[in-house]
């Protein structure tokens, strides 16, 4: 992967001068990169990763893992299916997976019910929907390689040869 | 009677002691003081390091450390550089690169012997050199780019020369060697039959070439003392896990000492160790593309505010000049402390004559450097009105 990427990757705040000194390259150079990369598509987003545990009012999401069992259509096999059903907001992320199961939902709501009612009034009906299992989460430990526990500071002392 | 003994009395005290006082003491400061990573100790690794508490081995091992380790050791050796020592009798597991160097300079030193030391050098290799009954003999780099040249070693050999000890990438410097200058250092030595003792601790962090190892120059294995660690490739400095591979005869005496002083490594570290040379590679790469990042941002800064320093080849520090300040490197230190609460080491511990420089560490984040040079900018202006 392109350096630009890895650095932009650990923390997309760092500015195209900053990127340019640690690669020694122009920063207009580097501003050209990063814009041909938005084009492209390969970066497709800026965002921060909010621990909402710890956010003061009290927090209005749940999350649920979904299973969707599917019956896969002639000629257009998953794809139709999926794309009716990653295109509900509420679907955070799709997946196709191998295994017993073909689609892994992540699901957010604002509570059980409104997850609930997702499930029953919008995925379970559709006519390829064979079936659907449905885990509610409970806890957040670890999301996109990022422990969400707050962690001492590593103890190295401030000198040494 | 006196209670200390005239060897110990005569060791130089490290002259800057107070000024590590006054850094520990201070809070809030951004440290490019360190000689260690600041990543910490990949989760496999230590997470093998307990493991083998959870199972018991609890132990002594073998004085030499587990065979394991050091079939681990020779096979990496082996696969990456075609460099080949017997696990049995070629290889010491030790407390570190430290202890290596230390078994080293008493195993081969008989008194009056000399031992030659590229200057600026890593702090222990003179006070050791001396303890073990031999003479150091420095040679200044300063006007060589800070690298030792054949010639500058043929000049300074003479009948009661032993051996020569370095290290290379270089702490304080961060200069390493090509495989050509190497083997040019390589012939002089072989002329006069000088032994190497390399302390290679920083391999891994080699930026724009390929890091040779002195063992692997025409006939230089024979005459080599090879030592290596687990500290900085791993981000292992507080496991202490160190190795020397050598001739046999060398070993052997080295593990004599050895096995008097230390008995063995801490068989945890080992354990741990084992898993590094399992697991540990990625981390590796990836670690090393982060010095390098910062190594390009610190050179450029540091050159855009006024202290002329040339571009480290390898390990993670600079050694700028600050000559033109004016100031002595531990009045700039002190100050730049009290003032910025910036840490950084003055050159006159890697040798008195290079008070006139600083080294810098980029083991830090990417952060703390960015705001420790603005600091620092800051300071010079201040220095400058």
């Amino acid at each position: 992967m392109d350096e630009i990427l890895e650095i932009l990757e650990k923390d997309a705040r760092i500015t195209p001068e900053d990127i340019g000194k640690m690669l020694k390259k122009k920063p207009q150079k580097i501003k050209e990169v990063i814009k041909k990369y938005e084009k492209e598509g390969v970066i497709l987003k800026y965002k921060a990763v909010i621990n909402k545990e710890l956010v003061k009012e009290p927090s209005s999401e749940l999350r649920a893992l979904i299973e969707v069992n599917i019956m896969p259509q002639k000629d257009l096999g998953f794809e139709k299916v999926a794309e009716r059903i990653y295109s509900f907001p509420e679907v955070s992320s799709c997946y196709l997976i191998s295994g017993t199961y073909d689609l892994l939902l992540i699901v957010e709501g604002k509570d059980i019910h409104t997850v609930s009612r997702f499930v029953s009034e919008k995925l379970s009906p559709l006519e390829n929907v064979r079936g659907t299992v449905t885990h509610f989460l409970l806890k957040k430990y670890k999301e996109d390689g990022i422990i969400l526990k707050h962690r001492e500071e590593n103890q190295r002392i401030a000198i040494s040869y | 009677m006196e209670m200390i003994s005239k060897k110990v009395q005569e060791m130089q005290p490290s002259g800057i002691r107070a000024f590590f006082d006054l850094v520990l003491g201070m809070k809030d400061v951004i440290s490019l003081g360190v000689g260690e990573p600041d990543f910490v100790t990949p989760w496999q690794i230590r997470e093998a390091g307990i493991y083998s508490l959870e199972k018991g081995y609890t132990s002594y091992t073998s004085n030499k450390g587990l065979y394991k380790l050091r079939l681990g050791i020779s096979n990496y050796l082996k696969h990456k550089n075609n460099l080949l020592y017997d696990p049995e009798e070629e290889i010491l597991i030790t407390v570190g690169v430290s202890e290596g160097v230390d078994l080293a300079l008493r195993a081969l030193i008989n008194p009056g012997d000399k031992i030659l030391i590229p200057s600026p050098s890593y702090v222990s290799y003179g006070p050791m050199t001396e303890l073990a009954g031999g003479t150091p003999v420095y040679i200044d780099t300063k006007s060589d780019g800070f690298k030792i040249t054949p010639r500058k070693i043929e000049k300074a050999i003479d009948k009661k020369t032993k051996g020569i000890l370095f290290n290379y990438p270089t702490n304080p410097t961060g200069v390493s060697y090509t495989k050509k200058e190497l083997l040019e250092i390589n012939k002089v030595l072989e002329k006069h039959s000088i032994l190497c003792i390399s302390d290679e601790i920083y391999r891994d962090l080699t930026y724009d070439f390929e890091h040779t190892h002195f063992a692997t120059l025409p006939k230089a294995k024979n005459r080599t003392l090879y030592l290596d660690g687990f500290s900085k490739s791993y981000a292992m400095t507080g496991w202490r896990v160190g190795f020397a591979c050598g001739p046999k005869d060398i070993i052997a005496a080295m593990t004599k000492i050895h096995q008097y002083t230390i008995m063995c490594v801490p068989i945890t570290s080992q354990m741990a160790a084992c898993e590094a040379l399992v697991s540990g590679r990625r981390s590796v790469e990836e670690m090393k593309r982060e010095y390098r990042r910062r190594r390009e941002f610190i050179v450029g800064e540091l050159n855009q505010i006024g202290l002329k320093c040339q571009k480290p080849q390898g390990a993670f520090y600079t050694f700028p000049s600050i000559k033109n300040t004016g100031l002595k490197g531990i009045d700039f230190c002190q100050r730049l402390l009290k003032e910025q609460k910036v840490a950084v080491v003055p050159g006159s511990a890697f040798g008195k004559e290079f008070d006139d420089h600083i080294r810098i560490s980029f083991a830090a984040t990417f952060e703390n450097l960015k705001e420790a040079l603005s600091r620092m900018k800051a300071f010079l202006k201040r220095l400058n009105d």
